[in-house]
């Protein structure tokens, strides 16, 4: 399946504290864009000085508000690069194509209370949300934790029953008591690092929330490692991985017509069989299961890479 | 209430579906008729592919196709409605995808009929125009007490074809509203609230090849502005729009009364051509069932078609013939068809000029 795309321009460029930055999209006809639903994200294209980058960013503004789509990104000084083009090189007027917007962290619409706990830049998906949920007349709650206030993205725009913390300041989130008062019929979702997902997981299964009314955010961003190889064997070629590309980006490099989605290791689109491994395969997706990842049969290539001696999959 | 005030104009025929059954197609209806087998067999496939236009003047032409029967089945709809009210349900936190489906709808139909429906936007105050069905209506976007029925069914008294709408969710799809007044023997009313494996339960063989597997895996990636599609066909005798699990009684027995002189008038092939698009504001997927009636004796004058059609009839998996209800006449459908089976070779393709 072929992915969607809108053609859009950037009409602002607005830095909201040291790390973030906030960047909104028109469309370049001058028309509507679609309205989506909170937790969206839509994958950017970006011609990096001729490095193909595509990074997946969640719609942070307002979904009815179908003039624009706002995201917020976060410089990541270790990542690939990315962030630091939005962050040096996106300027308003540029061109650029954007997917459209795919959900892989609804809101489940039977929730009686919609419990939010967002840490740093995992505000984004959350402020869509709140804007939703407000058209609707839906009862929501956010918990929100930053290093420092002077990191806060949004702080002083959010309004209703949010509740702030600063790890700076030794303020956290109560979490165990937070979980243990809510209503019957509470969905709660998390977006933020990988430490507070682990966190909010395994208080919830010890409190015995039921695991369909827990929500989490799961992108992985593709991290660099060691270059390597691999044999693709319905299309033929074998193709080098070098260390700040993503195997699914070194196939797209190579003109490899691979599908995806989430490029954050997240929806299952990219996956691919493993013919042939000598060596460790380096999972880092959220869609194998461990009896997949330990069996070394399949291969996400948009998070995942290779160490070893050769690898070949299909593709 | 809905208040039809329809106008047939030139194009839309007025006729019935239940009763004397005046329905029938135009020599140009049988022509554009979305003929299903594409190959002189069948068997299930997860045969899906993009909903994109194509064929100017075929089913294919636009998203949603408005064709000679619009007026006459919508008034069927309210008729089947009125008795049973039932076949139109949404649970409550289906109302954003009702809307999603108003939109879509009304943004594709004044985009793709200009002539028949208009729509106007200030915000979210939106004024609707359809002229075949007499509606002028101004409401407010997202707000249910300015419309007299909730969004979906709304919109769906106005569309030909049943819909369903489908919430994600733990990684499945559950039918939770939906409009189901054309449909072939299944009751919304018993699957409503039922996920993906549960409503297919029923259908023989396609489990065991791991088609639903593969089905749900395809729609859960489904994206916004990338709709798919796919056909599918069952027999029907007597050209009945209705023929549902709740009213079986009355319609059922029409089965027995087939004879090699009135099978080609009575016997009727039906299409269901299925699309499937994601809604944005509610991240639902909207399922479009469209159904088309064609006699026996229209479709033969394709020369194409009456060949493939014998072909497929005769052929057909004695399980898939059951399920689809017309085990008991595929022989005097077999008998009626093979006098316009010559045995010539037939094209590939679905299309009766190709």
């Amino acid at each position: 399946m072929s992915v969607a795309k809108l053609l859009v321009r950037v009409a602002e460029v607005e830095k909201i504290n040291d790390l973030i930055t906030r960047f909104r999209f028109v469309a370049r006809d001058g028309g509507l864009l679609p309205a989506f639903s909170g937790g969206a994200h839509v994958v950017v294209e970006m011609e990096d000085h001729g490095t193909r980058r595509m990074n997946p960013y969640s719609l942070s503004g307002d979904p009815e508000d179908r003039t624009g789509y706002e995201i917020t990104v976060r410089r990541d000084d270790a990542g690939r690069g990315g962030s630091i083009y939005m962050h040096r090189h996106v300027s308003p007027g540029m061109e650029m194509v954007i997917s459209h917007p795919v959900n892989l962290f609804p809101l489940d619409g039977r929730a009686k209370k919609h419990l939010f706990l967002a840490g740093g830049i995992g505000i984004t998906p959350f402020k869509a949300m709140i804007h939703q949920l407000s058209h609707i007349g839906a009862k929501w709650e956010l918990h929100y934790a930053t290093r420092n206030p002077a990191l806060c993205a949004y702080g002083d725009q959010l309004k209703g029953p949010v509740h702030f913390y600063y790890d700076d300041l030794k303020s956290f989130i109560p979490l165990r008591d937070l979980l243990a008062r809510q209503p019957l019929g509470t969905h709660v979702y998390c977006c933020g690092p990988k430490g507070m997902l682990s966190w909010v997981r395994a208080t919830a299964a010890e409190l015995g929330l039921p695991e369909h009314s827990v929500h989490f955010e799961e992108f992985t961003a593709p991290q660099p490692g060691a270059p390597f190889d691999v044999e693709l064997t319905l299309t033929g070629k074998t193709i080098h991985v070098p260390s700040h590309q993503s195997l699914l980006e070194a196939m797209e490099a190579n003109g490899v017509d691979a599908p995806y989605l989430c490029r954050g290791g997240a929806c299952g689109q990219c996956e691919c069989q493993v013919v042939k491994a000598e060596g460790q395969i380096l999972h880092r997706d959220h869609w194998l299961t461990d009896e997949e990842k330990a069996s070394n049969s399949k291969i996400m290539p948009c998070v995942s890479r290779f160490e070893g001696r050769s690898l070949a999959i299909e593709r | 209430m809905l208040d039809l005030k329809p106008d047939f104009g030139g194009f839309f025929k007025d006729e019935t579906f239940v009763g004397d059954f005046t329905f029938a197609n135009s020599p140009s209806a049988v022509r554009r008729f979305p003929f299903p087998f594409d190959r002189d067999q069948y068997m299930y496939s997860v045969n899906i592919e993009p909903h994109v236009p194509t064929r100017p003047g075929s089913v294919l032409e636009h998203a949603f196709d408005i064709d000679e029967h619009y007026v006459s089945e919508m008034r069927d709809r309210a008729r089947v409605l009125a008795r049973d009210p039932l076949r139109c349900q949404s649970l409550p936190h289906m109302e954003l995808a009702g809307w999603d489906l108003v939109e879509l709808i009304m943004e594709s139909l004044s985009r793709d009929y200009p002539q028949w429906f208009t729509l106007e936007r200030s915000g979210n105050d939106w004024h609707w125009v359809n002229k075949p069905l007499g509606i002028d209506q101004r409401f407010t976007f997202l707000d249910p007490s300015t419309l007299p029925y909730g969004p979906m069914e709304y919109i769906t008294r106005q569309m030909q074809g049943d819909f369903t709408l489908q919430d994600e969710r733990d990684g499945n799809l559950w039918v939770d509203a939906g409009m189901v007044t054309t449909q072939a023997d299944w009751s919304l009313d018993f699957d409503i609230g039922m996920n993906f494996f549960e409503w297919h339960a029923p259908v023989p063989l396609a489990h065991e090849k791991g088609i639903f597997d593969r089905a749900l895996k395809f729609l859960l990636k489904l994206q916004h502005g990338a709709p798919v599609r796919r056909f599918n066909w069952t027999m029907t005798v007597n050209p009945l729009l209705d023929t549902a699990p709740e009213t079986y009684p009355e319609w059922g027995p029409s089965k027995t009364t087939l004879t090699q002189a009135n099978l080609g008038a009575k016997q009727h092939l039906r299409v269901e051509l299925q699309s499937l698009f994601r809604l944005p504001r509610s991240n639902a997927i909207a399922f479009s069932i469209r159904a088309y009636l064609g006699s026996f004796q229209d479709l033969v004058t394709v020369p194409k078609w009456g060949r493939r059609l014998h072909r497929v009839v005769r052929d057909l998996h004695p399980d898939l013939a059951a399920y689809k209800g017309f085990l008991r006449n595929r022989d005097a459908m077999v008998e009626w068809l093979s006098k316009y089976d010559d045995g010539a070779p037939t094209s590939p393709g679905i299309w009766p000029e190709d």
